[in-house]
């Protein structure tokens, strides 16, 4: 009976890599895979592309060095600026690399409620950031696969991957992922049940 | 080159340059509308402010391709609408202006913010025009003309 003989050992060997991946724990523990694949998505949305415009203030941010937007715009009451003083004012809805004005659909700031910073502009933690994201009352009610499609699609998010010139004509600085990896690592946080770190 | 269909305080012009230039220079050296000013060039001050479709836009820094069908209005136009006129009466009647040179984009502002808010707080102003620079300092009378302005249009006279 070669094939049984065979069958056998391959479970064996099966039940065998088995107890050794979980003998190294994370490997095979779904929320620990979970928060690592968070750990990647934390890295992008406290890139300056992201966070500069969910600050906990009263004013974006610009620049790598997330310096307060100059010419003293503010927040508004729907994060678009005030009346003179719109986001729309400067911001098209595409990026305009001629005068190094960044540009996109509905440009805004995210609300208070989904800031990702301190009022002294300090990045919250990445535990804090995850409740936030996963605070349906404070996220428009995303669920996992919301968060997913979000990132997926919305084009405000997008723009980060083509955040255009500078005005010196530098390109701007990217986040640390491309957008498929960021995907990628939102599939595999959501997948594991958008799990936060401790 | 590209040419460009633009409707300019009410008018319709025609322009042919490169679409990366931005709509100040247009307006000040294709179409000789110069009362719109050149400041900082980076959107920084305020004086080069129109309204493009209704909002308060830096021509200095939107090139002339992402306008679109969008209506503009300059400092030229700007007193034939009536909340316009009440700005500019205002302006006239505190002596706003010193050098003048920033007051254009001034008004501007001043119009974008009466016409969304028509008894602007204090808070409101300084948000308002906070991007605007008056290198002469007539920020208080500025703030004096816009409470004018208010008052008039509020009492019906814009």
């Amino acid at each position: 009976m070669p094939g049984l003989r065979v069958g056998v050992l391959v479970s064996a060997i099966v039940v065998a890599a088995a107890l050794l991946v979980n003998s190294s724990g994370a490997e095979t523990n779904p929320a620990a895979q979970g928060v690592a694949a968070w750990e990647q998505v934390y890295s992008v949305l406290t890139s300056p592309r992201c966070i500069n415009c969910h600050t906990a203030t009263n004013y974006p941010q610009q620049g790598d060095d997330r310096h307060r937007h100059v010419a003293n715009v503010v927040r508004g009451p729907e994060g678009k600026g005030v009346p003179g003083l719109n986001c729309a004012g400067c911001h098209q809805e595409t990026n305009a690399d001629s005068t190094g004005v960044p540009g996109g659909h509905n440009w805004h700031l995210a609300p208070l409620e989904m800031r990702w910073q301190d009022i002294n502009d300090r990045p919250l933690s990445s535990a804090a950031v995850c409740r936030q994201l996963t605070d349906r009352s404070r996220n428009h009610n995303l669920d996992g696969p919301g968060l997913l499609k979000h990132h997926e699609e919305e084009p405000l998010v997008k723009w980060a991957w083509n955040p255009g010139r500078r005005p010196d004509g530098t390109a701007r600085t990217l986040p640390p992922l491309t957008h498929e990896q960021f995907i990628a690592a939102t599939r595999r946080w959501v997948e594991a049940g958008t799990p936060c770190p401790k | 080159m590209a040419t460009f269909q633009l409707t300019v305080n009410g008018q319709r012009r025609e322009v042919n340059v490169d679409p990366s230039t931005p709509l100040l220079w247009v307006l000040r050296e294709d179409l000789k509308m110069t009362g719109t000013k050149f400041g900082c060039g980076i959107s920084a001050c305020g004086a080069c402010t129109v309204h493009v479709g209704g909002v308060a836009t830096r021509s200095c820094i939107v090139p002339i391709a992402h306008i679109g069908d969008r209506p503009i209005i300059t400092i030229e136009g700007i007193g034939n609408d009536a909340v316009g006129r009440a700005v500019q009466d205002a302006w006239v009647d505190q002596d706003v202006v010193q050098c003048g040179y920033c007051q254009s984009g001034q008004i501007m502002a001043a119009v974008a913010l009466l016409k969304s808010t028509s008894r602007p707080t204090d808070q409101n102003i300084e948000e308002s025009m906070g991007g605007n620079l008056c290198r002469c300092g007539t920020y208080p009378r500025i703030r004096a003309a816009i409470k004018t302005a208010a008052s008039q249009i509020n009492k019906g006279g814009a």
